[in-house]
């Protein structure tokens, strides 16, 4: 069950680890929300593998790719692995600027996601 | 309704559930000027960048405090465009401060004035003359057709 303010709409596990489904704009006004359920699912699951897939988030700005640049540290440190999937046109678009693209795992879709 | 504006001024509180109001309303001026789809997109992601700045650095996350957003319509070697200014009240600034972080150097936070650069085409910080806060003046200006034809191309 979620929170009304909650920004993480569902999650699902999977073998090696957790998929999770954030939904609706990722601002400065949600992205510590984001960060807290983020923290949260990593410290009560521990999941070697992280999918967040990003299907249902049309637009994020530079504190929402924060959040995902800190929970990628807190995976590396865990010795674990977070993998981004099914950006939209304008996140993709604040990846490559930030040329944070080349440093984090994306793919497409889901399906990859799980077997990258 | 029709947007087309000589002179639009916004005065809000430095609240971070503003901004998705923000971005729609520069969207929506933005597409009354002439903006496609992504230089409205641009145009609202510099807004939202400053005014994060502005809430985070300018008034360390208090949610009350004045932002004023003034946009004016613009023009630039025959080609038409906006003007974004932001003034808050946040005391005297060292502008030498205000930078991105080095993009090779992977950590949360610091991309914010490296997006509005990108975003934008003219970018300036200045102390208000009062020397009571920060100005933000940033410009943007509609492609020519060469530039639209060659995004087209790419």
């Amino acid at each position: 069950m979620t929170a009304f303010d909650d920004v993480i709409a569902n999650t699902t596990d999977i073998a090696d680890g957790l998929v999770v489904h954030p939904a609706g704009d990722i601002d400065f006004s949600r992205s510590p929300n984001l960060r807290n359920e983020l923290m949260q699912l990593m410290q009560n699951k521990s999941p070697a593998k992280l999918v967040i897939n990003l299907a249902k988030v049309e637009y994020m700005d530079s504190s929402g790719v924060a959040t995902l640049v800190e929970a990628m540290q807190m995976q590396s440190k865990r010795k674990g692995r977070l993998v981004l999937c099914q950006l939209q046109p304008k996140v993709e678009s604040i990846f490559k600027i930030s040329r944070l693209d080349m440093v984090f795992t994306i793919v497409n879709d889901e399906q990859q996601a799980v077997e990258a | 309704m029709t947007m087309h504006l000589e002179h639009f001024e916004i005065r809000l509180s430095s609240d971070p559930r503003h901004l998705p109001v923000i971005r729609a309303t520069v969207t929506a001026i933005g597409h009354a000027h002439g903006f496609d789809g992504h230089g409205c997109h641009q145009l609202a992601l510099a807004v939202n960048e400053a005014l994060v700045n502005v809430i985070q650095h300018g008034y360390g996350g208090r949610p009350d405090q004045l932002i004023r957003l003034r946009i004016e319509p613009a023009r630039r070697d025959g080609r038409e465009g906006l003007c974004l200014v932001i003034e808050d009240d946040s005391g005297p600034v060292d502008l030498t401060c205000i930078r991105s972080r080095p993009l090779d150097e992977i950590r949360p936070g610091g991309l914010g004035v490296h997006l509005i650069r990108e975003m934008m085409d003219e970018v300036t910080y200045s102390q208000r003359d009062d020397q009571a806060g920060l100005r933000l003046t940033m410009c943007k200006y509609t492609p020519t057709a060469q530039t639209a034809a060659n995004k087209e191309s790419a």
